[in-house]
């Protein structure tokens, strides 16, 4: 771990540490013991677990047959991505990660403009965007399943071309759109604050110069404020789309997996919670794991997002 | 601004509080239903006349040990979660705005890997270990995993705000005459405090939040945190669930993020900006 003091090893390392005077040395070590605490209780729960898991994943190992734990080597992986039920999971999570976070990013934007330009009762508004943000998530999911209720809701009251008896979770269109309105609703609030900060930090000067010149609000919009709030708009994508990409909450509530809303955690959280399969359960949360990291990837190469630069650090 | 604009910032206000509030209403409506209005099925928004409840719902709910149960557990392990987190981050934040040392990239890789961590991804092994070391269905079994998953974001929280801090009056105060320690409790403790204060808000709203870790490291009542509680509330009939003391249980376990959010609305927006954006 490099939070312990290594003994210097190349030549370079000796004359840099012989250089080095004893009260930065001292800063060093005080910096070190202070993260210390930090870095094990994150790898702890996370790094071992994570390891725990790769292994496990190479036995065929269920909990309520453990003497008949036998060592598979790859064969859960096989098993995991030859079977059609795991990319229908995926291909529904990357499908609620697209349209959440796309339309997460279009009302926000528009709250976050709101929000921005505001005069009179800002504290009413903020206090108000952050219920949302701050209501359990399983909360908002029984809210909104009881709203698209045919028996006891108000949606389809409400909506004039829907039939009073229409059962949103009766196929997998509708109680997928009914499981995104949740999700939306619920985490709308927080692209919004994110791109608020963002806004703030575009020059009021140069939407003023590009006004004098005669640019139309649209122009201002996709010439001077968007590009200027670039690294925000990435940031909050990247943070959206993984969560987004982690959905569990709201379906198990909604949905509980029927008419194949069925994400990739919960289809993980089903085979070793519910049916004890820690083998074949294992080797799912290494692939969800794995696609987390890919996606993260994938958004920073093309949004070419400097996290560090982002984040100040260096 | 002209007029037109004016117009807009006031309908994009009125939506936003119609977006933010309708569900809330909804659910508080919900709440005062009858359950026998629910069963026979009672659509619309209101309650219809005759089909109240008053605040049976509420009693029957309180009156409930299993809920009872659920929000102690979900007070006593959010909070416990939250000072250690807090303590934690402090101590690593400060290290991290002030200090020069090797391994502070490593510190700042790990809780942004943490912080997109999949957490079921954790929950086979964790659920398997727990049962080992005799910590499953415990509050422990759920602490630990709350301190780990809070602390990437009081961490950023906290070091971006102790970045803002002028540690140079620390030091002024000590030419003045105050021991190093009474500088740091006297000048740095009081400008540090807000930012401690917001970061362990934040810690609370994701601890009380929690759901994947609630359903599967518990078993009973002994550590279920209400999230859970509420999704294993089912009654007798699965396909027909009681909507209006169900609805009770959300208004009242959400009733503590409202009062915090009412209190402390700039600056959990403070925090949650700093903390994802500037960092």
């Amino acid at each position: 771990m490099t939070t312990t003091v290594v003994a210097p090893d190349s030549k370079a390392d000796r004359q840099r540490a012989a250089q080095m005077s004893d009260r930065s040395r001292a800063e060093q070590r005080l910096g070190q013991r202070l993260v210390l605490p930090a870095i094990v209780v994150m790898l702890v729960v996370t790094a071992f677990p994570m390891l725990r898991a790769i292994y496990l994943s190479t036995f065929q190992y269920s909990l309520t047959d453990p003497d008949d734990r036998r060592f598979l080597g790859v064969q859960n992986y096989v098993t995991a991505l030859t079977d059609s039920l795991f990319w229908e999971t995926t291909l529904n999570t990357v499908f609620i990660m697209i349209v959440t976070v796309a339309f997460e990013l279009v009302i926000g934007f528009v709250f976050a403009m709101v929000m921005h330009r505001i005069i009179f009762a800002r504290g009413v508004i903020r206090t108000s965007i952050l219920i949302p943000y701050g209501i359990i998530t399983v909360v908002s999911g029984f809210a909104w399943q009881f709203a698209f209720s045919n028996s006891n809701g108000f949606i389809n009251e409400w909506l004039p071309f829907v039939q009073d008896s229409f059962n949103w979770f009766g196929q997998y269109g509708s109680a997928i759109a009914a499981i995104m309105v949740s999700e939306i609703w619920k985490t709308t609030p927080f692209m919004s604050l994110l791109l608020l900060a963002g806004l703030a930090q575009v020059s009021e000067d140069m939407i003023e110069a590009a006004k004098v010149d005669g640019a139309t609000w649209w122009q201002r919009l996709w010439k001077v404020i968007l590009p200027n709030m670039r690294s925000a708009i990435m940031v909050a994508v990247l943070f959206r789309a993984l969560d987004a990409y982690r959905i569990f909450d709201n379906i198990f509530v909604m949905t509980a997996g029927a008419q194949n809303t069925e994400s990739v955690s919960f289809l993980t959280y089903r085979q070793v919670i519910e049916q004890f399969q820690l083998g074949i359960g294992s080797a799912l949360s290494v692939l969800l794991f794995i696609s987390v990291l890919l996606i993260a990837f994938l958004i920073v190469k093309i949004f070419r997002v400097d996290l560090a630069a982002a984040r100040q650090e260096s | 601004m002209s007029l037109k604009n004016r117009v807009g910032v006031v309908i994009g206000a009125l939506l936003i509080l119609v977006w933010c509030l309708l569900p809330v209403a909804w659910i508080i409506s919900l709440s005062f239903k009858s359950q026998e209005a629910i069963t026979t099925g009672s659509p619309g928004f209101l309650p219809s006349e005759g089909g109240a409840a008053g605040w049976q719902n509420y009693v029957d709910v309180i009156n409930d040990d299993q809920f009872r149960r659920a929000i102690f557990n979900s007070i006593g392990i959010s909070l416990i979660a939250t000072l250690f987190s807090v303590i934690i981050a402090t101590l690593a934040a400060y290290a991290i705005a002030r200090l020069e040392f090797r391994g502070k990239r490593f510190v700042l890789t790990t809780a942004l890997v943490i912080a997109m961590f999949p957490v079921v991804a954790l929950v086979g092994p964790l659920f398997d270990m727990w049962r080992t070391f005799g910590i499953y269905d415990t509050w422990l079994g759920l602490i630990i995993p709350y301190i780990s998953f809070t602390l990437p974001l009081a961490i950023w929280t906290l070091s971006a705000f102790f970045r803002e801090i002028p540690w140079e009056m620390e030091q002024a105060a000590q030419v003045d005459g105050a021991t190093s320690w009474q500088a740091f409790r006297k000048v740095i403790v009081p400008l540090a405090a807000p930012g401690v204060f917001t970061a362990a808000i934040l810690t609370f709203f994701f601890a009380w939040n929690d759901f994947v870790f609630g359903i599967s490291l518990t078993s009973t009542e002994a550590a279920r945190p209400i999230p859970a509680a509420l999704s294993f509330f089912v009654g007798q009939d699965p396909f027909n669930r009681p909507a209006s003391l169900l609805a009770a249980g959300a208004v009242v376990s959400t009733v503590p993020i409202i009062v915090i959010v009412l209190l402390f609305q700039r600056k959990i927006v403070a925090g949650l900006t700093s903390g994802a954006v500037k960092g």
